[in-house]
C-alpha cells in the first residue's frame, strides 16, 4: 500500500467564480410588464367610465345584427344608379393616385434634403421636425382646413390628403437613402460627379424597390383616406355616396354595395402589391 | 442564352428610355386622374403658401382661448383612453386569433383560412362604413367610438400577430415538442414569450394611429375630440380649433417618442 507522504492530501479547490444569480425577469421583461399592466388599468379604467348613453347593450348588438345582415346578404344600388356608383369609385380611385403620384414626387425631392448623408445636419434636423409636425396632425384635418381657404370639393381634397402623404414619405424615403452606404457617395464626389448625377444615377436606381413598396402602401392609406375625406369634405367621391346612405337615407343594402365595391378594389390592390413587389425584387 | 455585352452609353441608353416610358405612362395615369377629379393643378398648389399663411394667421390661439381649455382637455383625455381600450380589447381578441390563424401554431387549416380572411374583411371595411353602421345602432356615444376603432384595430394587429408568430424560428418549436410539451405548452412558453416584444411594439404603433384616427371618427359619429374640434371650426372660433390641432399633435408627438422609448427599452 503507498501512502501519501504528507497526512493531508493536497487538493486543489477549484475556485469558484461568482456567478450572477440568473433570473427569468430581465429588465426588458420587467419594463414590458409594466407596460401592459399600466395599459391594462387604463382600459379598465376607461372600460367602467365610458358614455354609453344609457342604451342597452343587448338592443344595440341586436339592431347592429340586423343591419348588418341588410348590408353583407342583400346589398343593392338604394337611390343611385350602378353608373354613378362606379363613377364615384373611379373619382375616389383617381384621387388616390392624384395624391399619391404629386406626393410621391415632392416628398423624393425634400427627402433628398433630409437624408443626413446628402445634406447638413442643422438643414435635415429642421425638416425632420416639421414633417415629424404635419404628420401628427390627421389628415382630415388638414383637409378640413384647406376647404376653409379654397372652399369645399376636390381641390381642397386632394391639397389635404397630398400634404399628410409628403410627410409620411418623406420620412420613408429619407430613411432609405440613409441606407446608401456613405462610402459610395464619397467615392462619387471624390471623382467629381456633381450632387444631382449622384442622386439620380447612383442613389435612386439602388433604392427603387423600397420607394416603390413605401409608396404603395402609402397607396392604399390614401385609398382609405380618400374615401373618409369624401365623407367629410364633400368630394363627390365613393366616400360622399357611403356617407349619404349610411347617415341620411339610413339605406344599409347600398351600405352594403358600396362596402362591396370598396372590398373589391382593396383586394385588386393587394393582389397588384404582391405582383409588382416579386416582380421588382426578382429583377434586383 | 449568351451573356449580351452592353457598352456602358448602351446601358446607360437603355436605362434613360426605360426610365421615360415609365415617367411618360404616370403622366399619362396623372392628367386622366386629373381629368376625372377636375383638379387645378397648378391654381390649387399656388394657394398652398397663402393657405399656410391663412392658417398661422387665424389659427393661433388667443388669450380669449384659455376660456376653451376645460372641455377641450376632457376629450382629448377621453380621446386618448379610449384609444387605448380599444386598442387593448382588440389586442387580447387578436392573440387569440392569431394563434388560432398562425401556420406555426394552427390547429388545422381551415382555422388558418378563416383568420386570415376575417382579419382581411375587417380592415378594408372603411372606418366611414364602421362609424356610420355602428353610429345607428349605437347613437352618439363614446361607446360607438370605440367599437369602431376597435374593428379596425382588430383586423390590423390579427394580421400582424398572425405574421409575428410566423417568423419566429420554427426549429424551436420543433425542439419543444421533441421533449414531449404539448400543444398550449408549446404556445404559452415558446411562442408567446419569444413574440411578446414585437406584439406590444405593435400595439403601441395601434394607439399611435388610432388617436389620429379617433379624430375622424369622432367628427363622423359626433363623439370625443373631433367632434369639438368641427364645432368650433364650424361656428368659426378658429383660436379654440387651432388649440386643438396644436394640442393633438403634441400628444401624438409626446406618444410617438413615448413609444420610440418603451420599444428601445423591450428590444
Amino acid at each position: 500500500m503507498i501512502e501519501n507522504s504528507s497526512s493531508q492530501p493536497n487538493t486543489i479547490k477549484p475556485k469558484v467564480p461568482n456567478t450572477e444569480r440568473i433570473s427569468l425577469m430581465t429588465k426588458p421583461r420587467l419594463i414590458l410588464r409594466a407596460v401592459l399592466a399600466v395599459l391594462g388599468l387604463v382600459t379598465v379604467y376607461s372600460l367602467v367610465t365610458i358614455d354609453t348613453a344609457g342604451l342597452k347593450l343587448g338592443d344595440a348588438f341586436h339592431s347592429l345584427g340586423i343591419n348588418l345582415k341588410a348590408m353583407f346578404l342583400q346589398p343593392n344600388v338604394g337611390q343611385d344608379s350602378w353608373g354613378v356608383l362606379l363613377k364615384a369609385l373611379s373619382t375616389s380611385i383617381a384621387l388616390t393616385i392624384l395624391t399619391t403620384l404629386l406626393g410621391a414626387l415632392i416628398a423624393f425631392f425634400i427627402a433628398v434634403f433630409t437624408a443626413r448623408n446628402l445634406s447638413p445636419n442643422w438643414l435635415a434636423n429642421t425638416l425632420k421636425a416639421v414633417m415629424a409636425f404635419i404628420r401628427s396632425i390627421p389628415t382630415i384635418i388638414w383637409v378640413l382646413i384647406y376647404s376653409a381657404v379654397m372652399g369645399l370639393g376636390a381641390n381642397a381634397a386632394v391639397v389635404g390628403l397630398t400634404f399628410h402623404s409628403i410627410a409620411y414619405l418623406v420620412k420613408a424615403y429619407s430613411e432609405s437613402i440613409e441606407e446608401t452606404p456613405q462610402a459610395t457617395i464619397e467615392a462619387l464626389k471624390a471623382s467629381g460627379v456633381r450632387f444631382w448625377p449622384i442622386i439620380f444615377q447612383a442613389i435612386l436606381p439602388s433604392i427603387v424597390p423600397a420607394l416603390l413598396s413605401w409608396t404603395f402602401i402609402r397607396f392604399e392609406i390614401n385609398f382609405a383616406n380618400a374615401v373618409a375625406v369624401g365623407a367629410a369634405a364633400g368630394a363627390d367621391d365613393i366616400g360622399y355616396y357611403l356617407f349619404m346612405a349610411s347617415g341620411f337615407y339610413f339605406n344599409f343594402h347600398e351600405v352594403g354595395l358600396i362596402v362591396y365595391l370598396l372590398l373589391g378594389f382593396a383586394i385588386i390592390l393587394e393582389l397588384i402589391s404582391m405582383r409588382l413587389r416579386g416582380h421588382y425584387l426578382k429583377q434586383n | 442564352m449568351k451573356p449580351k455585352y452592353t457598352s456602358p452609353q448602351q446601358f446607360f441608353r437603355q436605362r434613360r428610355t426605360r426610365m421615360g416610358i415609365v415617367f411618360a405612362i404616370l403622366l399619362a395615369i396623372y392628367l386622366g386622374s386629373v381629368f376625372l377629379v377636375k383638379f387645378q393643378t397648378f391654381s390649387s398648389l399656388a394657394q398652398v403658401p397663402a393657405g399656410l399663411i391663412w392658417l398661422f394667421k387665424t389659427f393661433i390661439p388667443n388669450q380669449h382661448t384659455t376660456t376653451y381649455l376645460g372641455p377641450i382637455f376632457y376629450q382629448l383625455w377621453r380621446t386618448l383612453i379610449v384609444s387605448i381600450s380599444s386598442t387593448i380589447c382588440a389586442a387580447i381578441l387578436s392573440l387569440m386569433f392569431a394563434v388560432l390563424g398562425a401556420k406555426t401554431t394552427s390547429p388545422n387549416r381551415g382555422f388558418q383560412l378563416t383568420v386570415r380572411f376575417g382579419a382581411s374583411l375587417l380592415r378594408n371595411i372603411p372606418v366611414v362604413a364602421w362609424a356610420m353602421i355602428l353610429l345607428f345602432s349605437f347613437k352618439q356615444s363614446d361607446f360607438t367610438g370605440f367599437l369602431a376603432l376597435f374593428f379596425m384595430t382588430l383586423g390590423y394587429l390579427t394580421r400582424a400577430f398572425t405574421e409575428t408568430m410566423e417568423d419566429l424560428d420554427a426549429e424551436k418549436l420543433q425542439a419543444l415538442q421533441a421533449v414531449g410539451a404539448n400543444y398550449f405548452q408549446c404556445v404559452f412558453c415558446g411562442v408567446l414569450p419569444e413574440a411578446a416584444s414585437t406584439m406590444t411594439s405593435w400595439v403601441l404603433y395601434m394607439i399611435e394611429n388610432n388617436i389620429r384616427d379617433a379624430t375622424l371618427v369622432g367628427l363622423l359619429t359626433g363623439t370625443g375630440i373631433g367632434f369639438l374640434f368641427s364645432q368650433y371650426f364650424k361656428s368659426i372660433r378658429y383660436d379654440a380649433a387651432g388649440l386643438i390641432v396644436l394640442l393633438i399633435a403634441v400628444l401624438v408627438i409626446v406618444l410617438e417618442l413615448t413609444s420610440t422609448q418603451i420599444r428601445r427599452a423591450i428590444a
